[in-house]
């Protein structure tokens, strides 16, 4: 596979076991995945994740799996002209499929617009119907549950949402954005309730002097915190985080990434983590999805993906993470041509116009997806045999 | 008064009482900022060095709220030279963006006031002091020479109208003398492609809601560049947006930097985008600034506990810790501040002088200066 040594060394960052306390961290890594009953990185045993027989093939729940997501659709139409008239569709999620297990963390990585928000919503059933495949929810299809029976269904599934701006009511006060739902759904005895809040502002960061404030009267970090306390004081099964600490300095982004951790280690949650900041993603997940233009090209556990990125635009994203040293080199991976359009994706490889290992066959078949070491999936055809 | 009351209470008759008093204040302020005709010299002023752009002069802006005055920011000087990016890091409610606003007078009043300092602003031929300047003044600045990208983008997009019509307004509002709707339409849609926006012809027809985190972010960016303003403030202009556009957007600014000499007033908690940006970095910490130098100085040689915690809190890629660094503690109630240093409480490195009052600024270097008891020593050695 010449060609892949090639663009393997495009990527200085890839990072090997070194030291003698990364190698320590290493073997605590693969024993914690092991106790999480993953498959350790880059080793033996393949319990295929991603799975991809037959597209069309319904789903058959396996107890393991919180969530199993199967070429998911979504996609909104275009309206224009004078009567708008729906004139085409965005394909914002184009056939999705993962799976992820109880009490692991999946990270969710990607150009922005390429579907990530949408398919988070799209899998909670917040943005109306989907287009196509399937959503098991411990083994429950989500769309097929009644609007009351979604309802209980909404307190196990929370999302973080990426605008807190725009997800807080400005008439409330923060001590009662947080508690109502919790009240609705009398999770917590009235005698505990205000003590059971201060706990869940306490860990998010939050003190009790914010508790009457309104929501205008917080900075952007002090409202995304004000979203993972809501979200939290359900005792959710699975939460999508969307963006969760992006608005947050690095110091509360710690101590927010810790939490998270902690209650996955007491209550085995459950996260699917969206995030355009790579050291987290790695910080925190277990498996790591790419997403490129409404697709899933590349898929595998964190330490496999990290250490050997193979989808030619996983390296160019790698390669532009920023170092914090103001001197540091910065070998970016420039990506030639415009970012296409999810109304009208290019034809075969979506990525081909952008690519500089695209061939002729890149431009009319699309790739499918591949093995290229046990666990780790990519879809391009540099890595057909 | 000595009841047992959680921190931070307030009886309802405590709470009238400062309510009543914050409207005498506010109004009386309200009152000098609305009068009609004010003379230029009441606002004109000099700078201290021709070369900067603006200067931040012992600025105090607080909020006069019904639970108490939060002295957002309490004291903050710093300079942003002409053609150069300062880069302001600091803890999430620290004052930055409340900063910022008040260069842009933006802030949400009447309970936001500029109470003490200057904010000089250098416009060539005359300086400015904005927190004097009459509203119909300041609104020739804001979006012509003055421009800011907001933190979050739905607060600068209007939920109801379509983009395309956003960013034209923008356009003819400020350069669209004598351009027809078609030239301010091809403008748009150049602007809506030079910040990285595939389908920019579908995009200009659709709503804020249906557009990604990040594309509204990037639309936000278009309409700020919109009039090539000499003064960008950037209050987290990436954190929507994945590295690769994320490096494409930086790059942008930074050549609109170069065309046109405009500074960069650069917000975030990403300290590799700051590595890569600033030239000059400030550290802040609960409305004051804790350490300020140049990029080299804050990322060799941070001198400040607060900015040598927050550079261990970073995780880094390829490096691996069980558990992030976090630094233990909390900021103080912005209300109700201590009258020692305000990182104290939190602090591990504290010295037998940290219980004085609130340390005075220490010269490291020409460029290096910190807020804190450890260098108070090495200021004596320097002769300072
Ligand atoms: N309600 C909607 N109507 C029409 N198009 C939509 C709607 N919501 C999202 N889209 C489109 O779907 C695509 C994917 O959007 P999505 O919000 O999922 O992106 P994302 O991956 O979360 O990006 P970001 O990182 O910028 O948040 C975008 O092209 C967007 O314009
Ligand atoms: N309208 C307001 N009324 C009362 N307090 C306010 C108001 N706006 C901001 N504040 C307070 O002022 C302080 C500084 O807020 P600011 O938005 O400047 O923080 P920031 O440094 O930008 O933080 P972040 O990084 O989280 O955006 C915060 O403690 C906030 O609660
Ligand atoms: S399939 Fe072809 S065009 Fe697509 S990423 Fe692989 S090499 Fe590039
Ligand atoms: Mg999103
Ligand atoms: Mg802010």
């Amino acid at each position: 596979m010449g060609v892949n040594k090639g663009i393997a060394d495009g990527v200085g960052r890839a990072h090997g076991a070194s030291t003698p306390e990364e190698l320590k961290y290493q073997t605590e890594k693969r024993e914690e995945r092991l106790k999480k009953g993953l498959q350790p990185a880059g080793g033996t045993g393949t319990a295929p994740v991603m799975a991809s027989s037959d597209p069309n093939e319904p789903l058959v729940y396996d107890p393991q799996y919180i969530l199993m997501v199967k070429n998911l659709k979504k996609y909104f139409p275009i309206k224009g002209g004078m009567m708008s008239h729906v004139v085409g569709q965005v394909k914002a999620v184009d056939g999705v499929t993962f799976n992820l297990k109880r009490g692991t963390t999946m990270g969710l990585v990607g150009e922005s617009g390429c579907g990530k928000t949408t398919t988070g919503r799209t899998i909670l059933r917040l943005s109306g119907e989907k287009t196509g495949g399937q959503v098991l929810f411990n083994g429950q299809e989500v769309y097929d549950l009644s609007p009351k029976e979604m309802r209980s269904m909404r307190t196990k599934m929370q999302i973080i949402f990426q605008d807190p701006f725009s997800s807080l009511s400005p008439r409330l006060p923060v001590g009662e954005i947080i508690g109502e739902a919790v009240r609705e759904h009398n999770l917590v005895q009235k005698s505990e309730f205000n003590a059971y809040i201060d706990q869940v502002m306490d860990n998010c960061g939050l003190q009790p002097f914010h508790k009457d404030r309104y929501p205008h009267e917080f900075s952007g970090g002090q409202r995304q915190r004000i979203c993972i306390a809501r979200a939290l004081a359900l005792n959710p099964e699975f939460v999508v985080c969307d963006e969760p600490v992006s608005a947050l300095d690095v110091s509360i982004q710690a101590q927010i990434i810790n939490l998270l951790k902690e209650l996955q280690e007491k209550y085995s949650l459950t996260y699917l983590f969206i995030s355009h900041d790579l050291s987290v993603v790695e910080h925190i997940s277990d498996t790591v999805g790419v997403m490129y233009l409404g697709n899933l090209v590349e898929y595998g556990a964190t330490e496999d993906i990290f250490r050997n990125p193979l989808h030619p635009y996983t390296k160019a994203l790698f390669s532009a993470i920023p170092i914090p040293d103001p001197k540091a080199k910065m070998n970016r991976i420039v990506l030639e041509g415009s970012i296409p359009s999810p109304a009208n994706p290019p034809s075969g490889c979506k990525f081909h116009t952008r690519c500089k290992y695209c061939t002729e066959r890149c431009k009319k078949e699309a790739p499918v997806q591949r093995e290229v070491e046990p666990g780790h999936y990519v879809v391009c055809h540099l890595f057909d045999k | 008064m000595a009841k047992n009351k959680p921190e931070g209470y307030l009886s309802a008759r405590e709470s009238r009482r400062i309510s009543k008093e914050n409207r005498k204040i506010t109004s009386a302020m309200e009152k000098t900022r609305k009068r009609k005709n004010v003379p230029e010299s009441e606002y004109l002023t000099t700078m201290h060095d021709p070369n900067n752009a603006v200067e931040f002069d012992n600025l105090h802006t607080y909020f006069f709220t019904d639970a108490g005055t939060v002295k957002s920011v309490d004291g903050v000087t710093f300079e942003v030279p002409i053609g150069k990016t300062v880069g302001v890091v600091g803890e999430s409610g620290c004052g930055k963006s409340v900063t910022s606003l008040s260069l842009m007078q933006l802030l949400q009043r009447p309970q936001g006031q500029i109470v003490e300092g200057e904010i000089r602003l250098n416009l060539g031929d005359k300086a400015v002091n904005v927190a004097k300047m009459p509203d119909k003044e300041m609104q020739h600045l804001r979006g012509n020479y003055v421009s800011m990208i907001f933190q979050e983008p739905m607060t600068s997009l209007n939920p109801v109208f379509r983009i395309g019509d956003q960013v034209d307004e923008v356009i003819s509002l400020h350069n669209g003398e004598g351009k027809s709707k078609e030239e301010v339409k091809a403008r748009t849609i150049e602007l809506l492609e030079l910040v990285g926006i595939a389908n920019s012809e579908g995009v200009y027809q659709m709503f804020p809601h249906e557009l990604s985190g990040g594309m509204r972010q990037r639309v936000v960016i278009a309409m700020a560049l919109a009039c090539n303003p000499k003064i960008i403030i950037a209050d987290e202009p990436t954190t929507a947006l994945d590295v690769t556009i994320q490096a494409q957007v930086l790059d942008i600014l930074r050549s609109l930097k170069d065309k046109i000499n405009s500074s960069i007033m650069f917000i975030t908690h990403d300290l590799g985008v700051i590595a890569e940006m600033a030239d000059y970095v400030v550290v802040m910490y609960a409305g004051r600034i804790v350490e300020k130098g140049t990029a080299e100085d804050i990322f060799y040689h941070p001198a400040h506990p607060y900015t040598i915690g927050l550079m261990a809190s970073k995780p880094v890629v390829g490096k691996q810790v069980d558990k992030l660094y976090s630094i233990p503690g909390k900021v103080p109630n912005p209300i109700n501040m201590p009258d020692y240093c305000y990182f104290k409480d939190r602090c591990e490195m504290c010295v037998s002088g940290c219980s004085g009052a609130y340390p005075c600024e220490v010269s490291l270097s020409e460029t290096h200066k910190v807020s804190c008891y450890r260098y108070y020593d090495e200021a004596k050695k320097g002769g300072a």
